[in-house]
């Protein structure tokens, strides 16, 4: 089982949960984060005073899934977020070693 | 406003219109339904330009966590002034005819009656739209302490400055027997009465009581620029009653008032955002917003004296003049006036007061220099006369009002409270439980 964690730009989200929807993945959890990466930050002004806005908003998604759709869902997420801009974000890939669905107490890929 | 009248005359008589003279001098012993019926609205419009107009304006710029405060501000000021106009302010201002203040006669409102006159309205209602400016006057300089100014050294010295500053100078410029007005300073509105007299005493203010904690390297940025450009919006709409009611009356002088008012308003609109445009690269929605504030103080002094044309060149040099005022030498010089109460307020006020010695030439469209006057060059002096007399004297006093209190009470809150926010550390409110 893999986690895949992926920073994407927020206005973006609903196309990515459509694109991972269509191949099968059952849930994910969303975040609003915030933070920086070669996008860096943007500037503000009000009347003449210049704020630097260091950490921009994003939005990170957290998909438990089988190994054998690791590349589907990583094909479908970098598909849906690419803008082929700077800031479009990234995708991390973990090993999950274990998960429990809580109601019932179904363990391992039974429970994803 | 002695003055004003004594104008309409002169125009009267230059147009020929000699026949208009017994029934001018007539209608002023007579109450006008017309006249007072325009009056009671203006009066409305000017209070709504303090709450909320002016409360909004400013809360939306400040932080969330002081949101609260500068509403309450306002709020409290609008009370206060209006206790004290009724008790004393007004007989300072208006109750009689001193070079320098009215006396006490009118203390309490003393006959102020249902049946008592000024001009051609019920003096009660002239009575409450000087009150009018008497609130607002005092909750422009809100703008340049927000944020740092304990709640009750703000109530004593608004309380102070009202009775030692503005009702003075009022009486000076727009009083029987005042001074200013004597000499000829033309003043429709309040350029110095009400702007540059605010202005100043913010500048003082921000001097006196310092920097915020961590100004100017820590971000500050407006928490709700819609809170700011709706309270825009009122002012804008107000200033109506501000301008073409300081005619007083119903008459064509109103109705140019009105229109020079929109003219100068949208001019330096425009103005401020391209200039911001210009040298930022993007128009901004608090640079529009403040160009037409900016706009809007500069033809005070000069809407019952200029003409549409005239209105267009003094909106544009205030655009131009308080954008360079608030954004490049403000940061230059280095003091807080967090929300530009003078580099707006002072500073527009000036630049209307002086182009109104220029554009109130009838070669230029104007309706007339003031009596006895006859050239621009000297009507400009004049008004450099009343410009520097109301500096002056609001700056003195107004440094050793908060100097004063400063010993007393002390005028700011602490570094912790500052850091908590005026909302929770002053009233135990907070603007927003999202």
């Amino acid at each position: 089982m893999k986690l895949v964690t992926a920073i994407i730009k927020p206005f973006k989200l609903d196309d990515v949960r459509e694109a991972l929807s269509g191949i099968g993945v059952q849930g994910i959890t969303v975040t609003e984060v915030k933070g920086f990466g070669r996008q860096k930050g943007h500037t503000e002004l009000y009347r003449g005073a210049e704020y630097v806005v260091d950490f921009l908003p994003k939005v990170k998604l957290e998909v438990a899934i089988k190994s054998d759709l690791l590349d589907q869902v990583i094909e479908a997420i970098s598909k849906a977020a690419n803008t082929g801009k700077i800031g479009d974000g990234k995708i991390f890939v973990s090993s999950l070693e274990q998960v429990v669905r809580i109601r019932t107490g179904e363990t391992g890929p039974d429970a994803l | 406003m002695s003055i004003r009248k004594s104008l309409n005359v002169r125009a009267a008589a230059a147009t020929g219109a000699l026949l208009a003279l017994p029934s001018l001098a007539h209608a002023e012993d007579a109450l006008s339904s017309g006249d007072t019926a325009w009056m009671l609205t203006a009066t409305a419009l000017v209070l709504f330009m303090t709450i909320p107009g002016l409360s909004l304006f400013y809360a939306g710029m400040v932080r969330a966590k002081n949101g609260l405060s500068v509403m309450m501000q306002c709020f409290a000021i609008t009370s206060l002034m209006t206790v004290l106009w009724a008790v004393i302010g007004y007989s300072i201002a208006f109750g009689g005819e001193g070079a320098y203040w009215g006396g006490l006669d009118k203390m309490f409102l003393a006959g102020v009656g249902v049946d008592t006159l000024s001009g051609t309205i019920p003096e009660t209602v002239f009575m409450t739209f000087q009150m009018t400016f008497a609130i607002i006057t005092p909750a422009l300089i809100v703008g340049a302490f927000a944020e740092r100014m304990k709640f009750s050294a703000m109530m004593w010295f608004m309380a102070i400055w009202l009775l030692l500053v503005y009702a003075p100078i009022a009486h000076w410029v727009w009083g029987d027997g005042g001074w200013l007005g004597g000499k000829g300073v033309l003043d429709f509105a309040g350029g110095t009465v009400v702007h540059i007299n605010a202005g100043i005493a913010g500048l003082v203010a921000a001097l006196v009581l310092g920097k915020r904690k961590g100004y100017p390297g820590t971000a500050m940025p407006p928490h709700n620029l819609i809170l700011t450009v709706v309270g825009a919006g009122m002012l804008w709409v107000g200033w109506f009653g501000f301008n073409a009611g300081s005619e007083l009356a119903a008459d064509g002088t109103a109705g140019m008032a009105m229109a020079v008012t929109q003219i100068a308003t949208a001019a330096a609109a425009l103005a401020w955002m391209f200039s911001e445009w210009l040298l930022h690269g993007k128009p901004s929605v608090l640079g529009i917003a403040s160009g037409a504030v900016a706009g809007l103080v500069a033809i005070t002094p000069a809407s019952g004296s200029v003409g549409p044309m005239g209105a267009l060149a003094i909106g544009a040099a205030a655009g131009v003049g308080c954008f360079i005022a608030a954004v490049k030498v403000k940061p230059m010089l280095g003091y807080d006036d967090s929300l530009d109460a003078f580099g707006v307020h002072g500073i527009g006020g000036i630049i209307g007061a002086l182009l109104t010695g220029v554009f109130c030439a009838p070669s230029l469209g104007g309706a007339g220099f003031a009596d006895g006057v006859d050239s621009i060059g000297t009507q400009v002096g004049i008004q450099f006369v009343g410009i520097i007399a109301t500096l002056v004297y609001t700056l003195i006093a107004t440094f050793i009002i908060l100097k004063v209190l400063d010993a007393l009470i002390g005028l700011r809150v602490t570094e912790e409270e500052e850091t908590e926010g005026l909302d929770l550390s002053q009233h135990d409110e907070r603007a927003y439980n999202l």
